[in-house]
This record gives C-alpha cells, sequence and structure tokens, in this order.
C-alpha cells in the first residue's frame, strides 16, 4: 500500500491567532440563530416544520401523509372479508420474534363452528408492544398472512398491562385484508 | 452595626443568592433553547404548570415557551435515585459537590451589583460586602473549587473521574496565573482593589473597554480633550486592555469548565469526566456550580471591564444619586449585560470546538501566560507615561518588543518536537 | 523394513476378505464406496446406518415387519457379475470382486445385504428416484403444516426439504379425504395428512395385538380407517401417533397445545409401575406439555401405555400442596419449612420407639427410602413398610406390581417384603397401640385400607404429599412433595435396572425435593446426622452401604440405567419381541 504523507496545512499568521475563525464561526452560528428565531430555518419547508428549527411540532403536526406504504407500526392481526380470522396460531412468529414480545395459546375450533375445517385458532394472542422492536419479522413468518405491521405508531400507556394488546386489540388495529389465504380453499 | 445594614445586608444576603440560583437555571434554558435554534432545532419549548397533578382539571398552557424546564430539570433531579456507588470513599465522595457549589456562590459576595442605594440617609452599598480586596478575594475563593472537581475525580475511585480530576486540577491552576496577570493592567489603571470603587471609576471615565466619555463629556464633545495628555493615554490604554480583556474572558471559560476547554468533563474521552459516578441532587450540584462560576465569571467580566452596573455615556450622572428606582434601574443593566455574557458563553460553546489537551495548556502556558506578562509591562509603561516621558517610553517599548521576540522564540522552541535522530 | 516382508509374502493362499468375514459370520459390504463387515442377514438399511448413513424412510419401524411400501427408502444395489460357466471369479487387488451396478434401485428396509454387495445411498439415479417419490407422496398432502401437530418433528417435511423438488407440479384436485376425525379416546386421524405408510395399522396388529386398523378403498383414495364397530381404544394406541411419520395420527391430549420446537426434552422414567418405562418429558416454560417413550431395548422396546404419558396430568393440577402446613385447632394452616420439621420431629420424640411406625411408599426412590430407614433407625423403630400395590399385569409393558420402587425397597431395606408389615401396623393404629405414624406419599385412606377414625386415635402424624387428600386432613404436620419430573433421583425396577429421573420442571410454591425434607427430619432427630449437600451425595452414602449399589452414582446410571440385580422378573413385551426377532420377522 502506498504511504500518503498527509501535510499539515500551512496557517498564516492570522489564521494562527485562530480569532478570526473564531469569529466566523459565530457569526455563522448566529445566523442560523436568527434565522430559527424569525421562522425561516433551513429545509422548514420541505418538513413542513414550523420554521423554529426543522423540527415536526408532533402532535399538531403529523407525519402521516409521508408515511410510506412499508411503514413498520404496530403489529396487528387481520380478518378476511367475511371477518374470519386468518391466524390459524401455528406460533411462528412467537418463534421468529426476536425480542420474544408475541405470546400465543393455541385453541381448538369448536366443530360446530361455521368455520371448524380450519380447526385451529388462537385462544390467546398477546403482543407486549414493550417488548416489540417493529422489525416485522412476524408478517414476514406468518404462513397464513394474518399479522401485518400497521402505521400506527402511537402505542401509548400509562401502565404495563395496558401496553399488552390481547387479541381484540389486535383485530381492531389490524381491521380487515382481502385476497386468497391457502387455508379456506377448498381444493388445496 | 447599624442595624439597617444589617437588615440590608441580609435582605441583600437571600436576594443575590435567589437571583444567582435564577441566573443558574436561566443559564440552563438558555444554553438550551440558544444550542437549539443554532443548530435548527426547537428545543425544550412546551413544558408546563402540571396543575393537574394539583388537582386542576387542565394543565396551565401559557404561552411560555418552556421557561418551567429548569424548574422540571431541578425537580428531576431531586426525584432520581440518590446513587452512591459502593467503592467510592464516601467522606469526599459527598464533599466534592459541596465544594464546588460554595466558593462560586461565596464570589458573588464582592460583586457590586447596583449604585448605592438611598435608604433612611444610609447610602447602601448594592454589594454583599464591599471589600476593598475584591479580585483577590474573587481569585483567592474561586480557586478553591478546584478542590471541589480533584476531590470528585479522585473520590470515584474510578479511572475516568480520575483523569478527570487531574485534567481540571491542571487546566485550572494553569490558567489562573493567566487569570490574575491579565488583570493586573485593570487594577493597575484604576489603582484601587474595591470592586465597587472600580464601577464608580467607569462611571465617571467611561467604561474601561469604552472610553468614549470622561468628566468632559463624551468623545466628539470638546470637553472631553480638556486634558489632551489624559485623554491620549486613555486612549492609548485600550491596547493593553483589550489585550487583558480577551485573555481575561478565555481564561474564565477555562476556570469555568467551558466547551472550548471542558476537557475534564468530555464525555468522548471520559464518559462524563469528573462526574461520571455521581447522580441525582449530587451530580446537579457540579452542574449548578459550573453555572453559578459561569454567572460570577460574567459578572465580573462586566465589572471590570465594562462598567458594572453603569448605563454608560454620562446618563448615570443625569440620575438622582441613591433613589430607589435609580438603584433598581441599574441593577437591571447589571443583570441585562450579564445575560449578555452569559448568551456569548452560549454562544461560543455551540461554536468552537474542544481543544486538545496539549493545545489547551499551550496555550496557556505558552501564549496567554507570556502575552499577559508582556501586557503588563506594557501597561505600566502607557500609565507611566506622564512621568518618564516619551523617551523613557520610547525606550521602554523598544526593550519590550526585544523581550517579546525572544519570548516568542523560545515559545516556539518549547513547542517543537524534538527530531527523531536527535537523541 | 523388506527383511521382515517374507513372513507376509511368503503365505502361498492369501486369504480374501470374504473368507475372514464368513468366519465371523459376517459378509463384506460396500457403501458409497466404504467397505464393511457386517453380520450376515443384515438388512440394508441397517447396515447404512453402521457407517453413519441414513437411507430416508417412512415405513420401515425396525420394531415392526418391512412391507416395503412407501419405496422412500430405494437405493442402488450392485453384485459381483455371475462368472461364466467354468469361469473362476476375478478378484481385484483389494480382494474384492468388480460390483456390477444394477439399473433399477431396490428398496434398503426389506433386502438383506450379501457378500461383495455394493450399496449406493447417493447418485444420480438414487436423488432422481427420492424426488419422484417425495412428489408422489406430497401430491394428495393438504397444506396442513400451521395446524398440523407434527409439524417440527414431521418426516414428510423434513424429506421433502432434504430430497424434494421444492415446487408443485400438481395441477389436478387433490382428493378430499376425512379430516379431524374421531377414532379413539385419546388419538386423532386425519386421512389427508396419512401417506399410507401403515406403521400404525402393522403396530396395532403385531405390538399390541388389537388389530383395529386397515386401509379401505384402492388406489389413490386409499385410506387408514378403523374397523367399522370398533374404536382405537386400546391402551398404547399413542404409540401410533409417535410412530406415524406425518400428522395422520395425533394425540388428543397433545393437540394444539404447542408447537414442538418450543419444547425442551428431559430425559426420565415413567413411575406408575414397575416397569420404569424410559421416557422424554416435553416441557415449555415450567408446564409439562407431553411425555413419550424413549427406546431402551432392555426396558420397555420403544413403546409406552397410554395411562402412564396421560399420567402427567396429574401432577398439574391446582390441588398442589405448595407450602408446609401444621394442624391448629383443627385447621392446617401454612408454616415455614423449619417449624414445621420441627413440630414434626417434637411430636415424634415425645412417643416411645414401639409407638411409632413410618408407612413409605414403594413410589418413593432409592434416595428417599434410604433415608426414611434411617429416620427409622434414628426412632428406634422396625415398623417400617411400604403400601402394596399387586394388581393384574397387562401382558404387555404394565407390571404386575404398580409400585415403581418394590426392587429398590427390598434392597434397600434388606427384606424380601418391604410391605409385609402393612397389616401390622394397621392393626396396631386402630388397637391404638401405634401412637405416631409418617405417612410418605401415600393415602392411606383410599389405598392402604386405614380408616378415618383409626387417624383420629393418633397422638402425631406427619405426611407428606404431592396432593390434598384425606389422608393429609388428619394430619398434624403435612409437608409437600415433588412428582416424579421435578426431581432427580433412581429407582430400580422390577427386572432389578437402576435407572433415573431428571428433574424437568421446578416443584410449585416452597415445596423441596423430598430427601431435603427428609434429611431435614432426620437431623432434627439425630443430632449428628449431617444433612447432605445434594442429592448425589445420598446416593454415594447409599452405595457405599448397599450391596447391590456399589460404585453407582448418577453418572454412571446413564440415560439407560444399568442392571444391578436379577429378579427373574421378565417384561412380557420384550419376550415377545425377542420371539419376533429370533424368527425375523423384525430386526429388533
Amino acid at each position: 500500500m502506498a504511504i500518503i504523507k498527509v501535510e499539515r496545512p500551512k496557517l498564516t499568521a492570522g489564521e494562527k491567532v485562530y480569532f478570526g475563525s473564531i469569529f466566523k464561526g459565530m457569526v455563522i452560528t448566529l445566523r442560523h440563530a436568527f434565522k430559527s428565531l424569525l421562522g425561516k430555518s433551513t429545509g422548514a419547508e420541505a418538513l413542513n416544520s414550523s420554521g423554529m428549527g426543522i423540527t415536526m411540532q408532533y402532535p399538531e403536526q403529523k407525519w402521516d401523509d409521508q408515511l410510506p406504504e412499508y411503514y413498520r407500526g404496530a403489529p396487528a392481526l387481520v380478518t378476511d372479508e367475511l371477518d374470519r380470522e386468518r391466524c390459524v396460531s401455528c406460533q411462528l412468529c412467537e418463534f421468529i420474534c426476536p425480542p420474544k414480545a408475541i405470546k400465543i395459546t393455541p385453541g381448538e375450533i369448536p366443530s360446530n363452528d361455521e368455520w371448524a375445517k380450519v380447526e385451529k385458532r388462537p385462544k390467546e394472542f398477546d403482543i407486549d408492544m414493550i417488548r416489540c422492536i417493529y422489525c416485522g419479522m412476524c408478517e414476514e413468518v406468518c404462513p397464513e398472512q394474518a399479522i401485518y405491521l400497521r402505521p400506527d405508531y402511537v402505542i401509548t400507556g400509562t401502565e404495563r398491562s395496558e401496553m399488552v394488546h390481547d387479541k381484540k386489540r389486535l383485530y381492531e388495529i389490524g381491521g380487515k385484508r382481502v385476497g386468497l389465504v391457502n387455508k379456506w380453499n377448498d381444493l388445496k | 452595626m447599624d442595624t439597617t445594614l444589617l437588615i440590608a445586608a441580609a435582605i441583600k444576603i437571600a436576594a443575590f443568592i435567589g437571583i444567582t440560583m435564577t441566573f443558574v437555571s436561566i443559564c440552563v434554558i438558555f444554553e438550551r433553547r440558544f444550542s437549539a435554534i443554532i443548530q435548527d432545532r426547537v428545543g425544550p419549548n412546551r413544558t408546563m404548570i402540571p396543575l393537574s397533578i394539583l388537582g386542576f382539571k387542565k394543565d396551565l398552557a401559557l404561552p411560555i415557551g418552556g421557561l418551567t424546564q429548569p424548574v422540571a430539570d431541578g425537580l428531576k433531579f431531586i426525584l432520581k435515585e440518590d446513587f452512591t456507588p459502593s467503592y467510592v470513599r464516601k467522606f469526599f465522595f459527598w464533599l466534592a459537590p459541596v465544594l464546588v457549589v460554595v466558593p462560586a456562590l461565596l464570589t458573588m459576595a464582592v460583586i457590586p451589583f447596583g449604585s448605592p442605594m438611598e435608604i433612611g440617609g444610609t447610602f447602601i452599598p448594592m454589594a454583599i460586602a464591599d471589600l476593598s480586596v475584591g479580585p483577590l478575594f474573587i481569585f483567592a475563593i474561586a480557586s478553591l473549587s478546584v478542590y471541589g472537581i480533584t476531590l470528585a475525580g479522585w473520590a470515584s475511585n474510578s479511572k475516568y473521574p480520575f483523569f478527570g480530576g487531574v485534567r481540571a486540577c491542571a487546566q485550572m491552576i494553569s490558567y489562573e496565573i493567566a487569570l490574575g496577570l491579565s488583570v493586573i493592567p485593570v487594577l493597575m489603571f484604576f489603582g484601587t482593589l474595591n470592586l465597587g470603587h472600580i464601577v464608580e471609576e467607569q462611571v465617571a471615565n467611561g467604561w474601561l473597554l469604552l472610553p468614549l466619555w470622561n468628566d468632559g463629556g463624551f468623545i466628539v464633545s470638546s470637553g472631553y480633550w480638556d486634558d489632551p495628555q489624559s485623554a491620549i493615554q486613555r486612549l492609548l490604554l485600550m491596547v493593553p486592555i483589550v489585550i487583558s480583556f480577551v485573555i481575561f474572558t478565555t481564561s474564565i471559560f477555562a476556570e469555568t469548565n467551558r466547551m472550548p476547554f471542558d476537557l475534564p468533563e468530555c464525555e468522548t474521552e471520559l464518559v462524563g469526566g469528573y462526574h461520571t459516578e455521581y447522580s441525582s441532587m449530587k451530580f446537579a450540584l457540579f452542574f449548578m456550580g459550573e453555572y453559578a462560576a459561569m454567572v460570577v465569571g460574567s459578572a465580573l467580566i462586566v465589572t471590570l471591564f465594562l462598567g458594572g452596573w453603569s448605563i454608560g455615556f454620562g446618563i448615570d450622572n443625569l440620575l438622582p444619586a441613591g433613589a430607589w428606582w435609580v438603584s433598581l434601574l441599574h441593577i437591571g443593566v447589571f443583570l441585562g449585560k450579564v445575560t449578555f455574557f452569559i448568551l456569548f458563553f452560549v454562544l461560543v460553546r455551540w461554536t468552537v470546538p474542544r481543544f486538545r489537551y496539549d493545545q489547551l495548556m499551550n496555550l496557556g502556558w505558552i501564549v496567554f501566560f507570556e502575552a499577559a506578562l508582556i501586557n503588563v509591562f506594557l501597561a505600566a509603561l502607557v500609565i507611566a507615561y506622564p512621568s518618564i516621558g516619551l523617551t523613557g517610553v520610547l525606550i521602554g517599548f523598544i526593550l519590550l518588543t526585544v523581550v517579546t521576540i525572544l519570548l516568542i522564540k523560545v515559545a516556539k522552541g518549547a513547542t517543537e518536537k524534538p527530531s527523531a535522530t536527535a537523541v | 523394513m523388506s527383511e521382515d516382508a517374507p513372513a507376509n509374502t511368503a503365505t502361498a493362499e492369501k486369504q480374501l476378505p470374504k473368507d475372514l468375514a464368513a468366519e465371523k459370520g459376517m459378509v463384506n459390504v460396500q457403501i458409497d464406496g466404504k467397505w464393511i463387515q457386517v453380520p450376515r442377514g443384515t438388512r440394508m438399511i441397517e447396515a447404512a446406518k453402521m457407517v453413519g448413513t441414513e437411507v430416508p424412510h417412512y415405513c420401515y419401524h425396525p420394531k415392526l415387519s418391512s412391507p416395503g411400501n412407501c419405496r422412500m427408502c430405494l437405493v442402488q444395489m450392485g453384485m459381483p457379475p455371475r462368472p461364466a460357466p467354468g469361469a473362476a471369479p476375478e478378484y481385484g487387488d483389494d480382494g474384492f470382486q468388480k460390483i456390477g451396478w444394477m439399473p433399477r434401485p431396490v428398496i434398503a428396509c426389506a433386502n438383506t445385504v450379501a457378500e461383495n454387495m455394493g450399496i449406493r445411498t447417493t447418485g444420480d439415479l438414487v436423488e432422481t428416484t427420492r424426488e419422484g417419490v417425495m412428489e408422489f407422496l406430497l401430491i394428495n398432502h393438504p397444506l396442513d403444516c400451521p395446524i398440523c401437530d407434527q409439524a417440527g418433528e414431521c418426516k414428510l417435511q423434513e424429506f421433502s426439504v432434504e430430497h424434494g423438488r421444492g415446487q408443485s407440479r400438481f395441477k389436478e384436485t387433490k382428493i378430499k379425504k376425512p379430516k379431524n376425525v374421531d377414532i379413539g379416546k385419546n388419538i386423532r386421524l386425519d386421512d389427508e395428512r396419512c401417506i399410507m405408510c401403515s406403521r400404525c395399522i402393522r403396530f396395532m396388529d403385531e405390538v399390541a395385538d388389537d388389530p383395529v386398523l386397515g386401509f379401505s378403498q384402492r388406489g389413490t383414495n386409499t385410506s387408514v380407517t378403523v374397523h367399522p364397530g370398533y374404536r382405537l381404544d386400546n391402551n398404547y394406541s399413542l404409540n401410533t401417533a409417535d410412530i406415524c411419520p406425518v400428522g395422520a395420527l395425533t394425540s388428543n391430549d397433545f393437540r394444539f397445545q404447542m408447537r414442538v420446537w418450543f419444547l425442551k426434552e428431559t430425559k426420565s422414567i415413567d413411575t406408575n409401575c414397575g416397569t420404569g418405562a424410559n421416557t422424554v418429558i416435553w416441557t415449555r416454560g415450567n408446564e409439562i406439555f407431553r411425555v413419550t417413550p424413549r427406546q431402551n431395548d432392555d426396558v420397555n422396546s420403544a413403546w409406552m401405555p397410554d395411562s402412564h404419558r396421560l399420567a402427567f396430568n396429574t401432577l398439574q393440577t391446582d390441588d398442589r400442596l405448595t407450602s408446609p402446613l401444621v394442624q391448629k385447632d383443627g385447621k392446617h394452616v401454612g408454616t415455614s419449612w423449619m417449624e414445621a420439621t420441627a413440630k414434626a420431629a417434637e411430636g415424634l420424640g415425645m412417643c416411645q420407639p414401639n409407638e411409632v411406625a413410618i408407612i413409605a411408599s414403594g413410589r418413593m426412590s432409592n434416595e428417599e427410602l434410604y433415608l426414611t430407614k434411617k429416620i427409622a433407625e434414628a426412632l428406634g423403630t422396625d415398623l417400617l413398610t411400604i403400601v402394596p400395590r399387586l394388581e393384574e399385569s397387562d401382558g404387555k409393558l404394565i407390571s404386575a406390581d404398580r409400585n415403581p420402587n418394590t426392587t429398590g425397597a427390598s434392597l434397600i431395606w434388606g427384606t424380601d417384603d418391604p410391605a409385609a408389615k402393612i397389616d401390622a401396623i394397621r392393626e396396631g393404629v386402630a388397637s391404638g397401640k401405634i401412637k405416631s405414624l409418617i405417612v410418605l406419599q401415600e393415602d392411606l385412606l383410599a389405598e392402604a385400607g386405614f380408616k378415618a377414625e383409626d387417624l383420629e386415635k393418633l397422638s402425631h402424624l406427619v405426611s407428606s404429599h404431592t396432593h390434598a387428600n384425606p389422608t393429609a386432613t388428619h394430619a398434624k404436620v403435612v409437608l409437600p412433595s415433588v412428582g416424579f419430573a421435578e426431581k432427580r433421583a433412581t429407582y430400580v425396577n422390577v427386572t432389578g435396572r437402576l435407572q433415573r429421573t431428571n428433574q424437568a420442571v421446578i416443584a410449585p410454591g416452597e415445596t423441596r425435593d423430598d430427601w431435603e425434607s427428609l434429611a431435614a427430619l432426620l437431623a432434627q432427630l439425630d443430632q449428628e446426622y449431617e444433612t447432605p449437600a445434594s442429592v448425589d451425595k445420598i446416593l454415594n452414602s447409599l452405595a457405599s452401604e448397599i450391596e447391590a449399589f456399589k460404585g453407582q452414582t448418577f453418572g454412571s446410571i446413564g440415560d439407560l440405567g444399568v442392571q444391578i440385580t436379577e429378579t427373574g422378573v421378565t417384561i412380557p413385551l420384550l419376550e415377545q419381541e425377542k420371539a419376533r426377532v429370533e424368527s425375523g420377522q423384525v430386526v429388533g
């Protein structure tokens, strides 16, 4: 490997005193400060901020319009167009979940149920949103396309128990998804 | 002692400690908001008064721009777990934060923060202690705070705090020399060590850094030039005074461990420096100490170089001396000046990057020390001009130039590294 | 070097490998290019196993006959070409004849090896045939894996990953067959998943002697069914779920409880009868989900009765005792171990030696029985017994002695019949001669013929149980006890084999291991007794005292146990299996 000798830049006497540069620096920082005070921060417009800095004032201003299609928010369970549970509690998401946020208790669908063909569904399905890292592995691993990362990101609570999403809450967030899933297909 | 004075002193102490602590917390919000707007951020802007925890229906959402943030910060510090590691030297570990805060607050005692107020016929000086050794007292007490920091680093019994403590010790001792030397021309000029008198002198003859008026009037009026020799001398004196001001201000930065010189606590190298092992209120005390030192430093700069509480431009003389509103106005002016300097401190912190430790030491020992030393003689020449005449000044100036050149040579030699071959 | 050589080269007739092998009753087989000697009559699949090559298979099971109907184990076979009339076979430098490979594959499970045979378990032919077989097997197999209990331990999943095509070319409609069929109290049938290996049919026929399963219909519609009018209610039916390579037969008890990949396996033994079948306990967290048999050809072959494997459910009920109890004013209140032990010892100390009796249990481990004997010695009583539990053997794996450790008790206590004194104690209690009684792990009222009013006569009754029961209600001090899956202990089965259980889960509440509570009680009674630090130490002192246990440690017992004495008792199922092996029906 070639050795490149980097010379220190030769400083003039003025530069050596530093005061000039320090003053220049102060002018730059002050300019930013004044622009910010006047509500004209650089890049504020593009980000739709108030101009007092480029930060969005969160609860009042939201970025929802700009949320990309692939945004990974809270994981949730979805039902199909006939309100049937897609999840069959195969527990693959529980297995793959890196922070072990998912806990499933499998259950059997009673034989008198209209959709007893599928035999299995989750009795309980808890996702601990304190643990969840929004990685999307559950969505990726799900063989029944039953769990999706929804764009919901405002997951708050004042107690730990509130942060555990149970089955009901997960279906509430998840809503409906259409599209054929193999298990309902009589021919498969 | 006069009871009025006693009561007044008590009120002054209470008020001034209150004001200083308020300023400390204001420093925090200044620091946070100012740094935010410099960096195109918002900063803490929505801290409210949480009336809801007191049982009210709604929180009070006044447009105060997060001014209650320091209160919230303080509350947080108080409510956090005060954790003392098992391996520290307990006594000194507890003592250190106190040793940092107390000197910083003590130094406030001698600073005149307003014109004397007349109450019941007595003029009460607006300083807690109207000492005639003001600057000396400040230097003496302020230099004690290094013990706090060094003790904190040593008592923590952990390597990073120890490094921080050692660095702080070396840095503060080094810059105290420059600090002390740089203020000598000022004291030589005023010929007094009483800060109150220094301010009054500036009221009459123009601020030290801004000698635009004297007894006679403004610089543009003929009254200013009534005594041309002393007027010229006064203007000539600006050279050593500006040098003094730069060295003094910079040294104050170093003394307070502020940004370009915050090597004792630089988080990139030393985690948190000397206060790494501290938490909760003990940690807050270090912060308080640092900001209080900043406030005192600003106050000292203002007092020595910028006329203290005086409004300046001859206006003070037009106001009735001793009236209570005049005193309050002067206090306001003083605080305004201090605020300006605090903002300057903040601006510098968010503009200038941190020094390397050897650069810091070079600056202290090789540049500032020598420059301050030569500056003393330069000021002496200017001050002695009336008595030794032009010839004496010229001879002195030539001598001084030779010495300066020699000193620069020596300084250069000192910074040069020995070449690899020279053994 | 060459000077030593003549000894070798001078031998005029060099012995060929085939002759060397034949002397030992072996034959030479080349498997994947490597020559080995295997016993004559070995199946090709077993020969491959000897060199560490697993030939994929579904229908073959060493304990069952080999119909060869899954075709998964196809391998390429080769034999030396038959020499022309009059010609002598040609041997190569290595002493073997050249192998002529056959163009069509053969099944490895039903064919036996022969001298100079070649077997290829890899190669184009074998791999394409396997791929073809997999494709056929998967044609009608539903995509049930997400809900199938077998997923994770399914041979169809494993082999389709290893040998399958990865993608389906099947465009036609899959055959619909009955799903979720209730064919027996423990077993659920899913015909769509079945790959017609017939393992279950053969098991029920050959091992369980209850041939209720069979194929019905033909061709692609073939399905496993239970004979009309019969149900798969045999006590060995769950073994069919174990051997089912897919999820066609699944256990009702384990149905949809947990995916197998979450479960931790702990090797243990069954403690419901004297046989001590080797088991695996499957747990997740602190919960047991299932118990399955573990192969041990000297104890339980590869099977286990349903009643015993489902017995773990009684361990996970709500009526478990979780803390020591003492009786105060006729009511039981929870207390500390220290107080309970002190109270137990105090009551015992107040009686004369001949007024104290100990009723231990044949369900206790060797270590616990040993400590019980020490307690009896400390109390000076010889009224020490276990409760006998003799019932009918089922002629297979369930021993007539339902106590798992009667043999251990008689070895440790040095008596032929450890249960001999039960009648004497019962009478002693009834007559009031016995004032104090220690009952360990037994419900006297339910199983030993004691009467409640007799127990009331006792001045002191210390009992130790896993669950709350009628005997405990009369006890002055009740100590909670741990179940079989919650302790590390040793047992001696009816044939005299020393085996060990391992701890799979942690006992609930403040429950202590039984050896700890017994040792604490012993320390109270005998001030010189030094409380051992672990159960291993107890086995050490037991081994140093009892001849049969000499030198045994938990390590030396191993997973399969060691024979420490001969009792002459045999396990019927093993005898039946031996006969089938001898007649060549199964590999064994």
